[in-house]
Order: structure tokens, then C-alpha cells, then sequence
């Protein structure tokens, strides 16, 4: 009785119940079985076992866990509608804040949920494989934005921020101009000093969040004569005089994040409100986005897995010359290099992202986990195109999708020829 | 008032589960687990009971090996007190059943002073439907079963149950056992600060022995099959040809 019971009343409810309504449409997690902590302890005959990279605390297993729920209930199904509307959903937002994935790392005096950068990088993976443009706006805020707060930010700028950053305020990074992409340091926004405050001029180009940020940390030139030296990052409200935000690009990818011009007509801002010491601004960012790579790169293979997940399915449904599209060998192959190569992207990822939480040098390898994991979205992406065939080049399936989102790896927060310009450096400077 | 909220950890309901080679049970390594759905039910309606006020404290209990512990930890999430872990491994886990697990419940309750006791109507792996109902037996309590609302009312719980054909509504007297129907409730999310701040909260690890209770089971295993593969339809052009086919396979 019971069990037919929960079969006629499954139709009527409102939230989506994946593990009631979803039974038809199993999703094989290609990577699913991953192991708690404890590895790391275990020793046999005194010879110490080590973990294997796929190893998370009991914490991260449960993020991620109820992040891959959430963005399959709540963001799923408005997907499609966001990236043809060029919009993000006011749900989207409030439900990242109210999981407190907005605020991964803030300390809990702060109102932040006090868990660590892994935790980010499982956080952001998780919400590519559904949606990159929402997974991009929970990195930016936690990789970037919180992390320079928390990390330069005085007492009073933290107390003052950082609780309203975990809870309802996006915050936006606004260092690109129309003259400095990836030559970030020869840009031309200034500020002028003024007995106790700046008066800042400028524009900014293809910044992202900036459509709904209540804060946006601003690089500005103090002192022209310094070059690079004088470039210092000022806290500028929303609502400030003069801050005005400006045409919103029409995107080929991740549409649904707002990407603006931001212009700067004699903004004033108080002296208070440099972030970190005067001059240092290029230190700050250069070392926001060593991190925010690691971010990226976790994007990237989220969003090829996700894809991939959506693909594999069909595959195997689909028939032709009276087999399954997944039975040929040449597609087999095919199929194993993709995964192989996802695979050895999220191993690159993970061990970035432990390497600078342990404190050690990361910058090679996350520019390699940026690269790769880049690289690879947008081959797996478009290979699924390939396998999918006539639906796959549709949007009636997601996978058009992903390979649009997918470009945007090798371009933002370095391009791909930015990272392998500093991999080489690096490995010059090693011999 | 203290809550007892059973929880089970199951295979998860988005895996496809297969058959173990020796035909005695499921394949349970390296897949992926989580809390039966419907206890996540019971642990929801618990934590708005605690909010409120209804419930003093709210205790969650699971029966199983080590790895069970996630699925407390999980509760404690949702916003649980305590964890209580039973447990119980190797050949006595595999024959743990309604029985063995309510005879436990009943220990804990008569130990920590439960004024009721929550579970899901049934668990998504063995669809056993049973516990709740032993629970209240063993305990000789009142019980509310496949519930969709409880409000209290004084000494004494109005039950509103899913039965067929329509809603019972029952009023059951204080203590009393509760099992969760699908539309009790939506249960929330554990966000990330809880899941944070579950880390800290206690898990007491127990023993059935240390409960005084035997989980020796009766019910013996004879086999585990999947259930057989759906064949592939045809298409019938008229009604008299659809007749005719019905009939060929004997269905009319």
C-alpha cells in the first residue's frame, strides 16, 4: 500500500524531489566513490599509507553532497532560461547565500561559514556541472573578493564587509580595462589624492558581477610617476557618485553572468578606504589571481564533467546500424581519452588547491590546472557536440551550452597563453 | 521535550544499484550512500519542532557500521543535537532488519527518557515499512504511521496520516512513535555554516550489547535477483489487431 501510495502522490509537490520523481533517469556519477580522511593516518607495519588525492574530510564530502542537490533542484531547471535571457535569477543568488556558499571561507565572527578553500574549489566544481555562470559567481566572490578582504582588509573594513558578503552582498573585481587585458599593470584608472580622500577617474572594462555587486574593489593608479608601484585598491560602495555601471556585453558563453563597463566619473572615496597599504595593489592582485586560477580551473573541469554526465546517456540509448552509439570501439576510445583527460584535469586541480592550502608553492601548478582544465572543457565539450550529433548541436539538450561556457577558460583571469608565458618562467627560473 | 529521530544510511536513490555476484545482497563498495530519504523527513519535522519550541532537544540515532556516522553527521547538519551510533558490523549488519533495529530504538528510549520517537515510513533499500510500527509495539506506545502533518495539542499529538483513498486524521496520546510520509514536509538543505558547526556536536558511540539487546536475526537470505528486463513493445496498427495480441499473450 505505502509504496503505491508515494507513487500517486510523487506528481503533486512542489520542490523537485530528484530521489523520487529522478528514478527513471539515473545519472552514473563518473566519479562518485570517493573515500573520508582517514587515509592519511592509516599505517600498516609502520609504513605510512598515503592518501590519494580524491581524498576529502567528512565536511567536504557533505558540501558537496548538498551542493550537487542544490544546484540540481533549485538552479537546474532555470539554466536554459538564465542564458537566454542574459540573466541571472534572484533565487540563484539568495539560495548561494543562504547555503552559505557565498561566504566559504569568512571566519564565523564574521557571519561566514568558516571552512576552507578546498571546500571553495569542491563548492565551485560542483555548481559548473550544472551551470558555469552561476559557478563563476561564487568563485569570484570567494576566491577574489572575500579572500582580499580578509586577508588586507583592517579590523574595520572586516567587520564592516565581510558579514554583509556572506550574507546578501556580491561583491565585484574591477581591474580589466579597454587598454589593459592582459597586460594588467598598464592600466589607466586613477586616483587623485585630496587631503583625506581620492577622487578616482577611469573605466573598467568586461567586469563581472558588476550588474548586481553592492562593493566592488576598484585598481587604481595613485601616482602616475610609479608606474605599476602606484596601482592601489580602493573599496568602492554601490551608490557612490559617479560609479556608474555600463552596457552589459551580449556574451557567447556563461550569458547569465553579468559582465559590465564600469565607469569612474570623479568618484570620491575616502582614504579609509584603500584596501591593504597604499601602492600595493598590483601585489594584491597578482596574488588574488595565482588563487582564482585554482578556482577557474575547478570550473572548467565541473563544467566538462557535467557535461560529459549529460552526454554519456543518450549514447547509450541512442541506436544506429542496430547498435548502441556506445558500442562502437571507435567511439569507445574516444570516449576513455575524454574521460582519462577530465580525470587527470581535476587531479591537477585538487592538487593545486591542497598544495596552496598546505602552504607550499602553487603558482606553476595553477597555472597548469587553469590551462589544462581550459583546454580540456572545451574539447570534451565539443566532442560531445560530435557524439551527440543532430541534438547535440540543438538547445534542446544542455550540451550546446557547456561548449559555448567552455570558452571562456582560456580567456578570463589569464588567458591560456598568459599561464603558459609564466609555466615557462617558472621553468626557467628552475634551472 | 526530547525527540529520538532514527536514521538509516542507504545507497543513494540516484545510483543504479546492481546485484552482487553471489546473488546474496547488493554491491555496496564504492558507490555512493547517503540518508534514506524519507528519514530526512522525520530529522526536518523534528528540527521545526525544535524550532518551535515544541522539541527540547532532538537525539539522532543510526545502527550500522563506522561509515554511518556520515549519516548522522548529515542530520546533525540539518540541525540535530546529539548523535547516538550503534554500532553494529560485519555479519550481524548484514541481517540487521526492522526487528533487531526497533528492539534498539526501544533500548534508547527507555535510556535517554524519549517522549517520542521519529523515523521514516520506510528505507529506499529494503522497502520494509516496519520499524515505526515494531518501535511503538515494543515500547507499547500509541503510533501515528505514513504521516503528513503532526500538531501538537497539549498531552496529545493530531496526526493527520496518508492512508488510501484519502486522509485519517488521528489524535495519538504523548509518548508516541511517528513515521514520516513523503508530504510531512520539504526538508531543507544542510547549508555550509551547519555543516561547520556540525563538526563539533557530540557523537556517543554505543553497542548493542551495551543496550542489552540481541540483533540475532530469524529471517535468512535466500537470494537477491534483479527484477527481469522490460522487453521491447510492438506496434499494432488496429484495435482488432490489439485485441488479437492481448489475447496471444493471454492478458484478456
Amino acid at each position: 500500500m505505502a509504496t503505491r501510495a508515494v507513487a500517486e502522490l510523487g506528481k503533486i509537490f512542489v520542490r523537485p524531489r530528484r530521489w523520487f520523481l529522478g528514478l527513471s533517469k539515473i545519472r552514473p556519477c563518473f566519479s562518485k566513490s570517493y573515500h573520508s580522511a582517514n587515509a592519511l593516518e592509516s599505517r600498516t607495519a609502520g609504513r605510512t599509507l598515503y592518501a590519494p588525492l580524491q581524498t576529502f574530510t567528512e565536511e567536504e564530502i557533505m558540501l558537496k553532497d548538498t551542493v550537487a542537490k542544490f544546484a540540481q533542484e533549485q538552479i537546474a531547471p532555470l539554466v536554459r532560461q538564465m542564458d537566454e535571457q542574459s540573466h541571472m535569477d534572484e533565487s540563484v543568488i539568495r539560495g548561494l547565500f543562504e547555503q552559505g556558499l557565498m561566504g566559504i571561507e569568512i571566519e564565523e565572527q564574521y557571519g561566514g561559514s568558516e571552512s576552507n578553500f578546498f571546500a571553495s574549489i569542491l563548492a565551485i566544481e560542483e555548481l559548473a556541472k550544472v551551470d558555469a555562470s552561476v559557478s563563476v559567481l561564487c568563485d569570484i566572490q570567494n576566491t577574489l573578493i572575500n579572500t582580499l578582504l580578509r586577508k588586507f582588509g583592517s579590523e574595520q573594513q572586516k567587520r564592516k564587509y565581510l558579514p554583509q558578503l556572506a550574507k546578501d552582498m556580491v561583491g565585484s573585481f574591477c581591474l580589466s580595462e579597454p587598454e589593459a587585458g592582459s597586460d594588467a599593470f598598464s592600466l589607466r584608472t586613477c586616483a587623485e589624492k585630496h587631503e583625506d580622500y581620492y577622487i578616482i577617474n577611469g573605466s573598467k572594462m568586461w567586469i563581472s558581477n558588476a550588474d548586481y555587486a553592492g562593493v566592488f574593489l576598484v585598481m587604481a593608479n595613485a601616482n602616475q610617476a610609479a608606474s605599476y608601484r602606484g596601482i592601489t585598491c580602493f573599496i568602492v560602495d554601490q551608490g557612490t557618485e559617479g560609479l556608474q555601471i555600463g552596457k552589459k556585453e551580449d556574451k557567447l558563453g556563461i550569458r547569465a553572468s553579468s559582465t559590465c563597463a564600469v565607469n569612474f566619473d570623479n568618484v570620491k572615496v575616502p582614504e579609509s578606504n584603500i584596501l591593504g597599504q597604499l601602492g600595493q595593489g598590483y601585489k594584491y592582485a597578482i596574488g588574488m589571481l595565482n588563487e582564482g586560477r585554482i578556482g577557474i580551473a575547478a570550473q572548467m573541469v565541473g563544467l566538462a564533467q557535467g557535461c560529459f554526465d549529460n552526454t554519456i546517456p543518450y549514447l547509450k540509448q541512442r541506436v544506429q546500424f542496430g547498435k548502441r552509439i556506445f558500442d562502437f570501439q571507435g567511439m569507445q576510445h574516444q570516449i576513455s581519452q575524454v574521460a582519462t583527460q577530465i580525470e587527470a584535469a581535476r587531479l591537477l586541480t585538487y592538487n593545486a588547491a591542497r598544495l596552496k592550502e598546505t602552504g607550499k608553492p602553487f603558482v606553476k601548478e595553477a597555472c597548469m590546472a587553469k590551462y589544462y582544465s581550459s583546454e580540456v572543457a572545451a574539447l570534451a565539450s565539443s566532442k560531445c557536440i560530435e557524439w551527440m550529433g543532430g541534438v547535440g548541436y540543438t538547445k534542446d539538450y544542455p550540451i550546446e551550452k557547456y561548449y559555448r561556457d567552455s570558452k571562456i577558460g582560456s580567456i578570463y583571469e589569464g588567458t591560456s597563453n598568459i599561464q603558459l608565458n609564466t609555466i615557462a618562467k617558472l621553468i626557467d627560473q628552475g634551472f | 521535550m526530547k525527540l529520538l529521530v532514527a536514521v538509516k544510511r542507504v545507497i543513494d536513490y540516484s545510483v543504479k544499484v546492481r546485484v552482487r555476484a553471489d546473488g546474496m545482497g547488493m554491491v555496496t563498495d564504492g558507490v555512493k550512500h547517503s540518508m534514506n530519504p524519507f528519514c530526512e523527513i522525520a530529522v526536518e519535522e523534528a528540527v521545526r519542532m525544535k524550532e518551535k519550541k515544541i522539541a527540547s532537544e532532538i537525539v539522532v540515532v543510526t545502527c550500522g557500521p563506522k561509515q554511518c556516522q556520515e549519516t548522522l553527521r548529515t542530520a546533525l547538519a540539518m540541525g540535530a543535537d546529539r548523535g547516538l551510533h550503534v554500532e553494529v558490523s560485519g555479519a550481524d549488519y548484514e541481517s540487521l532488519g526492522p526487528l533487531q533495529v526497533s528492539k534498539l530504538l526501544s533500548a534508547i528510549v527507555r535510556k535517554e527518557d524519549i517522549k517520542m520517537v521519529l523515523v521514516g515510513k520506510q528505507a529506499i533499500d529494503s522497502d520494509c515499512n516496519q520499524t515505526g510500527q515494531m518501535t511503538a509495539a515494543l515500547l507499547d506506545w500509541p503510533q501515528g504511521t505514513f504521516v503528513s502533518e503532526v500538531v501538537q495539542e497539549g498531552e496529545r499529538l493530531k496526526v493527520t496520516r496518508e492512508v488510501d483513498g484519502g486522509l485519517e486524521t488521528v489524535s495519538l496520546k504523548l509518548p508516541a512513535v511517528i513515521s514520516s510520509d513523503l508530504r510531512l514536509n520539504e526538508p531543507r538543505y544542510a547549508t555550509l555554516p551547519n555543516i561547520m558547526k556540525a563538526k563539533k556536536k557530540r557523537i556517543e558511540v554505543l553497542t548493542a550489547e551495551a543496550l542489552g539487546v540481541s540483533v540475532a536475526s530469524g529471517l535468512r537470505v535466500l537470494r537477491v535477483q534483479e527484477p527481469p528486463r522490460r522487453e521491447a513493445g510492438v506496434r499494432v496498427e488496429t484495435p482488432e489487431q490489439l485485441v488479437t495480441k492481448l489475447r496471444e499473450i493471454g492478458s484478456i
